[in-house]
């Protein structure tokens, strides 16, 4: 009992974790106005760049780097194509997401099937030693424990700063934006590059920390669970902070419910997380006028500042 | 009038002081249409200046030149004697230039001071205390802490001026200010403006409204068509001589004969209550409406009152549900839970305010925008599309209304919003309703125009139909209603008739003095 609540708990952390970073990413962006469909490619661009970084170099923190930048790198191409070229959002967003899966598995061709060593992990100093939570929830890497301090700084930041506000602005009305002087453009470009590192950071750490191997299509729609988590959190940091953890505590359950020899077909107790995560989102969604009270006004919506 | 002209230029050259800000050989077009040609202007420290002009004449091209939200594509622009060149808003309001917009600049998620902060240096802690400050010292209250999106659009307004004030700017532009407000709120504005004047400051009033220009304005610069027909002195002009530089001929009067309504009510609303879909919007409480044949109702009040609400209850975009479906009805039956489709089948005809995306289809051609309601009147046969009636039909609407495009082929968003509008009434009218609601008919139209929509909102009540027209403008409503209603928010006021509704009554009703005692608490303080 005691090692199953150990491996709830800190599963339910190393699941959670890669959702939350981009998630929040995911949530400055359409925070500033603009709906990037494309994090399923850039977790996976991420990833594979990440664990190629990896083998190349023995360093997690250069393949969480590198990660990272391969998602600003498809994320500039998002941006120019969305910002500059003036694209539809969601058709653009789609198509570059595809082009990060397609370039993730040429890459990762090489390295399908290996295997890495873990993160070295970073006990904190006497919590860990707390029967069952200590372990649990104190002995992991120590990107586990930044992602919910990160979360704090994301809401503060949005609530109470400049840069926050001038996000905030832009998604409501990119004209008044404008008009009282700010760049949308520069606003959106940075958010969305923003959005695109936290991306690629976070499918370098299900590549090189949770999972420690490569194989092609293992980022398997979470980049589509993050959307999805950002609406569900309607465009709020602390539901975005349980919905990451919920959805993260659904995948470990399932994987218990199956290591508990109860007999279910596999297939639905892996669809269980998203299966739950579009209740969740059904319900949070019914009403209809709370939704559009968070929503950034002018989300997915074109927006050409010479007009 | 000549005389007045060239009299008030000397006067005004004749005052002490270089001007602050003036504008030499100014131009702007846009892909082929020129906004402004060849605008000069001068304004002095502590001068109300008008810029005087119908909508379209270029005012707002102007103003947003100053303000440096886009160049001149020719002329020169100096400030205290040197030339500069504004690139964009920031650089005008370093120099010291701010600006009130018409449609506000504020959003709606933040709070007032947020808002602030994002113009005006300093913390918002900080600039909490400054707008109370502010606020004392030129009667501008408002709370820094509430969410704009909870103001009413006078305390939006206030926010808008305080904004601006926090920059000490040395100019001041106002985007037609009192386009938005209750008659009662206007002598407050005209205060705070005067006092601004006597401490130095330079302001730009942008209006088309005469009786304010010439009751408040040290200056006036008129404008027409892009360029300006001249620079008077406003409080030696008459209302009719500033009318007649600014339309170029005398302002038409539609004609209008004593009503004959009918027994029966075309179109009701009894004691309907309905909360608003629109987060930032305005539900209604308890409207009771009777329309009846062969009379205009006009209902009067500040936007954002509950029309946009009102409208879509009466056109069909909301509907109520089943239970509820006589609370409204059309020409006798209940109708509250018909679609848009079915209530124009009873013989509804809507002209929304809204004209892209609403009134009609910004991507269609106006022969296919025709079809869109017009579709019963013979332009579609076994289901299929009669291109030459409706075609003919388009035709028929752009001769009558004089509406300039390039054809029934033109695309709707390829016409100006005065333009569009002529278009879609005159679609509406050629349906041969028996209800026509419309709401701002003549937003956006020149006057010439105007007079001709209010002429034939008339023409069809002599025809029997009933009127319902939603409008901001009182001036359009004493011209065209039979009886006016005021909505202040959410609630209806009693109906005035001809003789009792003037413009202290209903600016009354505008802020609500026609509620109870009870419900005073609902009262606007503005």
């Amino acid at each position: 009992m005691g090692t199953m609540l150990v491996f709830l708990l800190s599963g339910t952390l190393l699941a959670a974790t890669p959702l939350l970073l981009a998630a929040m990413g995911e949530l400055i962006v359409e925070r500033s106005g603009i709906l990037n469909l494309s994090i399923e490619g850039m977790m996976a661009l991420g990833a594979v760049v990440g664990f190629a970084t990896i083998m190349a170099t023995g360093s997690h923190w250069l393949a969480l780097g590198a990660g990272g930048l391969a998602g600003v790198a498809l994320s500039v191409l998002f941006a120019g194509v969305v910002l500059l070229a003036l694209g539809n959002q969601v058709a653009t967003g789609i198509a570059v997401g595809i082009l990060g899966l397609g370039l993730s598995g040429l890459i990762g061709k090489p390295y399908e099937g290996m295997t890495v060593a873990p993160m070295k992990r970073m006990p904190i100093p006497v919590l860990s030693e707390i029967p069952i939570i200590g372990p649990g929830l104190f002995n992991h890497s120590l990107l586990v424990y930044l992602a919910p301090l990160l979360a704090v700084g994301l809401w503060w930041m949005l609530r109470s700063t400049r840069v926050g506000l001038v996000i905030r602005a832009v998604g409501e009305s990119p004209e008044s934006a404008h008009a009282i002087g700010y760049s949308v453009l520069m606003t959106r470009f940075l958010a969305i590059m923003t959005g695109g590192f936290m991306a690629g950071l976070a499918g370098a750490f299900i590549a090189t920390v949770s999972a420690t191997l490569w194989s092609d299509g293992m980022i398997a729609g979470r980049g589509w669970i993050v959307v999805a988590l950002v609406v569900f959190a309607t465009w709020r940091v602390d539901r975005l902070v349980i919905g990451a953890y919920l959805f993260g505590l659904a995948t470990i359950a399932e994987l218990l419910v199956q290591g508990a020899g109860i007999r279910v077909p596999s297939q639905l107790l892996t669809s269980i997380p998203y299966i739950a995560t579009i209740v969740a989102i059904s319900i949070l969604s019914m009403d209809g006028r709370k939704m559009r009270l968070n929503a950034p006004a002018s989300l997915g919506r074109t927006y050409n500042s010479t007009a | 009038m000549g005389m007045a002209v060239t009299a008030a230029c000397h006067l005004r050259s004749a005052d002490a002081g270089p001007p602050l800000l003036e504008l030499g050989g100014v131009t702007k077009a846009f892909q082929t249409v020129v906004a402004n040609r060849d605008v000069s202007l001068a304004i002095r420290p502590g001068e109300i200046h008008a810029v005087l002009g119908e909508n379209g004449a270029g005012k707002s091209t102007l103003m947003k030149m100053i303000y440096g939200v886009f160049p001149p594509d020719a002329g020169e622009m100096r400030w205290n004697g040197e030339t500069v060149v504004l690139t964009s808003p920031a650089q005008a309001r370093k120099l010291g230039i701010g600006m009130v917009f018409q449609h506000f600049s504020l959003f709606e998620s933040l709070t007032v001071a947020e808002n602030i902060s994002l113009t005006v240096p300093g913390g918002v802690a900080r600039l909490t205390t400054r707008i109370r400050e502010i606020g004392q010292r030129f009667s501008l209250p408002v709370n820094p802490v509430a969410l704009v999106h909870s103001l009413s659009v006078g305390e939006r307004q206030r926010v808008e001026i305080i904004r601006c004030l926090l920059q000490e700017p040395r100019l001041i532009i106002m985007d037609e200010p009192t386009s938005v407000l209750p008659p009662s709120g206007i002598p407050a504005l005209f205060d705070t403006i005067r006092e601004l004047a006597a401490q130095g400051c330079a302001v730009l009033f942008i209006s088309h409204k005469l009786e304010e220009i010439r009751s408040l304005c040290h200056g006036a610069t008129v404008m027409r068509a892009g360029e300006v027909v001249a620079t008077v002195d406003p409080r030696r002009a008459s209302a009719s001589e500033l009318a007649h530089l600014m339309i170029g001929r005398e302002i038409p009067h539609p004609k209008r004969s004593a009503p004959t309504p009918g027994r029966d009510p075309v179109l009701e609303l009894r004691g309907l209550s309905q909360p608003s879909d629109d987060p930032f919007g305005t539900g209604l409480h308890d409207v009771d409406l009777r329309l009846y044949p062969g009379e205009i109702v006009g209902i009067a009040g500040i936007s954002g009152n509950g029309q946009k609400e009102l409208a879509a209850l009466l056109s069909g975009e909301a509907v109520l549900d089943r239970g509820r479906r006589d609370l409204v009805r059309i020409l006798g039956s209940g109708c509250g839970d018909m679609d848009a489709s079915r209530r124009r089948d009873l013989g509804l005809a809507f002209v929304p305010e809204d004209r892209n995306g609403r009134g009609s289809v910004p991507e269609m051609t106006l022969a296919e925008n025709a079809l869109l309601t017009g579709h019963a009147q013979g332009m579609v046969r076994r289901g299929l599309i009669e291109r030459s009636r409706m075609r003919a039909f388009a035709e028929t609407c752009i001769r009558e209304m004089g509406v300039r495009c390039t054809g029934a082929d033109a695309e709707a968003r390829s016409l100006s919003g005065g333009n569009l509008q002529k278009f879609i009434m005159g679609r509406e009218i050629r349906l041969k309703p028996k209800v026509l609601v419309a709401a701002q008919p003549t937003w956006g139209v020149d006057v010439g125009a105007a007079a001709l929509i209010r002429q034939q909102l008339i023409d069809l009540r002599d025809a029997g139909v009933g009127i319902l027209v939603i409008s901001e403008e009182l001036d359009e409503l004493f011209e065209v209603s039979d009886r006016i209603h005021v909505l202040f928010r959410g609630r209806l006021s009693p109906a005035l008739g001809r003789a009792e509704a003037t413009v202290s009554t209903i600016g009354d009703y505008m802020t609500g003095g026609f509620l109870s005692p009870d419900a005073t608490e609902a009262r606007a303080t503005a």
